[in-house]
């Protein structure tokens, strides 16, 4: 096979990879939206600060160090311990869904039967206000994150490819975990949500709020459950693209990214998060490749917003979105 | 006693139909403009007039144009960065192109073409609303942001890739560049801001305005009773962007001087003037003021308090200040949606009643 077709490959298959970093924040956005219409700018910021615990947990820094420091004079940074990543990771779920115990309580409680673009505009306060909670409680200075997973170009890869084409492919170790992490995800939310009591109830809740209230399922409850798995796959994908680029403010633009991909999709279905992922993932990256160098590069910036506005022209419910229909 | 429309007797109809229809707010009104017009250039300083006046005044602009498009006509942009750098860029190139024209006419040119580049964007308003639009209107920020940074043209080949202002002039008086005085600067932005604010107030109150409410309150209700839904959204992504251009046209020529436009004119600048138009009240015209007046003054203030007093690192400070703006956000859409605007007018209900409420 030619060279430059080889090497288009490599670089879809790169994309697929970065689509399947996307989805999984597009995920988190595709959860809250179904359960609570609640269009959640702050799940990247939510990815953010998960990963910023994370690490703050793990590496046994002082909550807040800046700001006692600050106040009263004194040097403190860590504690002195490291704790296991597991650990860790299970302490930062527990944070995350005490998080979401916090939101309900103070800002979704106050903003029910509110416009969706309220609620929408709410959540880029949200996103404000964790971002520079996270920045106070761990510092803002970016930070290494290491759970273990492994990292660097994949050889087994390499060598085979080599063999079939005679042209090694670089893949990234971390692309593939991120992968099967993905894949794992979507399959255990599909379970939860078709089998279990309270997947059935959140999917009530997702058709109407109402009836899904005159038979007995606690709202309230449903928001909780839905913003803590919403907060552990933002933990999730947050510990990939920690692990990927480092934690620091940009991953909260990572959530940005994800809007475009939501276009794509739709909102309202899980596998179109997947798949507008996917897509978009493979977009951009095929379009730098091949238009990039003609009009000076990093068009990764713009491309996935400007396929999302020229898609939403033609189809404004997204590829798996459900129709909208508008009544008088 | 002070504020009553009682004894205030309208005989004609444009007396009936004035701006300021109570005595007492009129008075107001125009004390405020002596005030800003006569007294503060006297006294204004250079660190008055950089690190509060002239960003007010461009920012309540900004603010001003957004309103238009977010609370009149309730089409959600996340562009407004984008837009202000189509402002910033035109004048530049207005400004290297025709040296001897004077500053408000490339201005209000650059207005002009930042209000087509809006039209343009506002195109996909027609098929979509809510925050699929706030996404595409994303598109444009960042496209815009990406365009201006690599093609050379739009910054004149320069080795830095930065613009920077040449000197200009408006009736004699240097309104940018390095030897501009204080109080031009301010006087310049404040009169364009002005001049801005009665067209904004008398087009959000006729014909043209009633039309973008009536999109808003319910665009399919709109179309029934004869507005053309066309017109009215891409009127006012026009007339927003316009403002828009205009206050990124300033930004960039009177207050920064130079600016470099991944930095002076990046997401945060759309989300900082979302949030003083929903600090300040969505749909209201003194709402734009008042929001940009708190966000211009919050970190001002935060920054003399924490660090000048308490010594506080700037970092820290600047951590807070997202977070008090967050919060102040998300109180505000619970406490009161329609912001400071709101709150304003209800004091003004009490007093019309003060000191014998019902």
């Amino acid at each position: 096979m030619p060279e430059q077709l080889l090497y288009a490959m490599e670089v879809t298959v790169n994309g697929l990879m970065a689509g399947v970093m996307y989805s999984l924040v597009a995920l988190g956005f595709v959860l809250i939206f179904k359960a609570s219409g609640v269009f959640n700018y702050a799940q990247g910021v939510l990815a953010l600060f998960a990963a910023l615990t994370l690490v703050g947990l793990k590496n046994g820094q002082v909550p807040f160090a800046h700001v006692i420091n600050a106040i009263l004079g004194t040097d403190l940074h860590t504690f002195g311990w490291k704790l296991p990543a597991l650990l860790a990771i299970l302490l930062t779920a527990g944070v995350m869904v005490l998080l979401a115990v916090i939101i309900e309580r103070l800002v979704l409680k106050h903003l029910v039967s509110q416009a969706p673009i309220i609620l929408f505009m709410a959540t880029i306060g949200l996103a404000y206000f964790l971002e520079g909670l996270g920045d106070v409680m761990w510092g803002a200075d970016i930070k290494k994150l290491d759970v273990g997973l492994p990292q660097g170009i994949s050889d087994s890869i390499e060598r085979v490819t080599d063999r079939w084409f005679g042209y090694g492919f670089f893949i990234d170790n971390l692309d593939l975990v991120a992968t099967l992490v993905a894949v794992a995800l979507v399959a255990s939310l599909t379970i939860f949500s078709q089998y279990s009591k309270q997947g059935r109830a959140l999917r009530a809740v997702a058709d109407d709020h109402q009836a899904a209230l005159s038979v007995g399922i606690s709202l309230r409850f449903i928001w909780v459950l839905v913003w803590s798995i919403a907060g552990f796959v933002a933990l999730v994908a947050g510990i990939m693209w920690g692990t990927k680029s480092g934690v620091q403010f940009s991953l909260s633009l990572i959530a940005l990214k994800a809007l475009p991909v939501l276009m794509l999709g739709g909102f309202t279905s899980i596998p179109g998060a997947i798949v507008g992922g996917l897509i978009i993932g493979v977009g951009e990256k095929l379009f730098e490749f091949s238009v990039g160098p003609l009009v000076g590069g990093a068009t990764e910036n713009w491309f996935a917003y400007v396929l999302a506005l020229i898609f939403l022209v033609f189809r404004p419910q997204g590829l798996f979105g459900e129709k909208i229909i508008e009544r008088v | 006693m002070l504020y009553r429309e009682a004894g205030d007797f309208k005989t004609t109809y444009s007396d009936d139909s004035q701006t300021f229809p109570i005595r007492f707010d009129r008075m107001g009104y125009y004390v405020t403009l002596l005030i800003a017009f006569g007294v503060i250039p006297l006294v204004i300083n250079d660190y008055w007039a950089n690190a509060v006046f002239v960003p007010f005044l461009i920012y309540a602009i900004a603010a001003l144009g957004l309103n238009i498009l977010v609370g009149y006509a309730g089409q959600l942009s996340l562009g407004t960065g984008g837009f202000m750098a189509v402002g910033a860029y035109s004048v530049y190139k207005l400004m290297t192109a025709f040296p001897g024209m004077p500053v408000l006419i490339d201005v209000l040119l650059a207005g002009a073409i930042t209000a087509l580049v809006g039209v343009l964007f506002g195109l996909p308003s027609l098929r979509i609303k809510g925050f699929y639009l706030a996404v595409a209107t994303l598109a444009a920020q960042f496209f815009l942001v990406w365009l201006f940074n690599k093609v050379p043209w739009f910054y004149n080949y320069s080795a830095s890739g930065m613009i920077t202002v040449p000197q200009g002039k408006m009736l004699g008086v240097y309104v940018t560049g390095a030897q501009t005085t204080a109080s031009a600067k301010y006087l310049f932005c404040l009169i364009i801001l002005v001049l801005l604010a009665v067209v904004a107030r008398n087009l959000t109150r006729g014909t043209v305005g009633r039309k973008w409410m009536a999109i808003r309150d319910m665009d399919i209700a709109a179309e029934i009773i004869g507005v053309n839904p066309l017109t009215a959204k891409l009127s006012a992504f026009a007339v927003s962007s316009f403002f828009i251009g205009v206050a990124g046209a300033l930004f960039f020529a009177v207050y920064l001087g130079a600016a470099e436009v991944t930095e002076a004119f990046s997401i945060q600048k759309s989300f900082l003037i979302l949030f003083m138009v929903i600090i300040g009240g969505l749909g209201s015209i003194f709402g734009s003021f008042a929001g940009a007046a708190f966000l211009v003054l919050l970190p001002v203030l935060l920054k003399n308090v924490l660090v000048g007093q308490f010594g506080w690192p700037t970092d820290l400070a600047a951590h807070l200040e997202l977070m008090i703006v967050g919060a102040l956000i998300v109180g505000f859409l619970i406490a009161e949606p329609h912001g400071m605007a709101q709150l304003w007018r209800l004091a003004k209900e009490k007093l019309r009643l003060w000191p014998f409420p019902h």
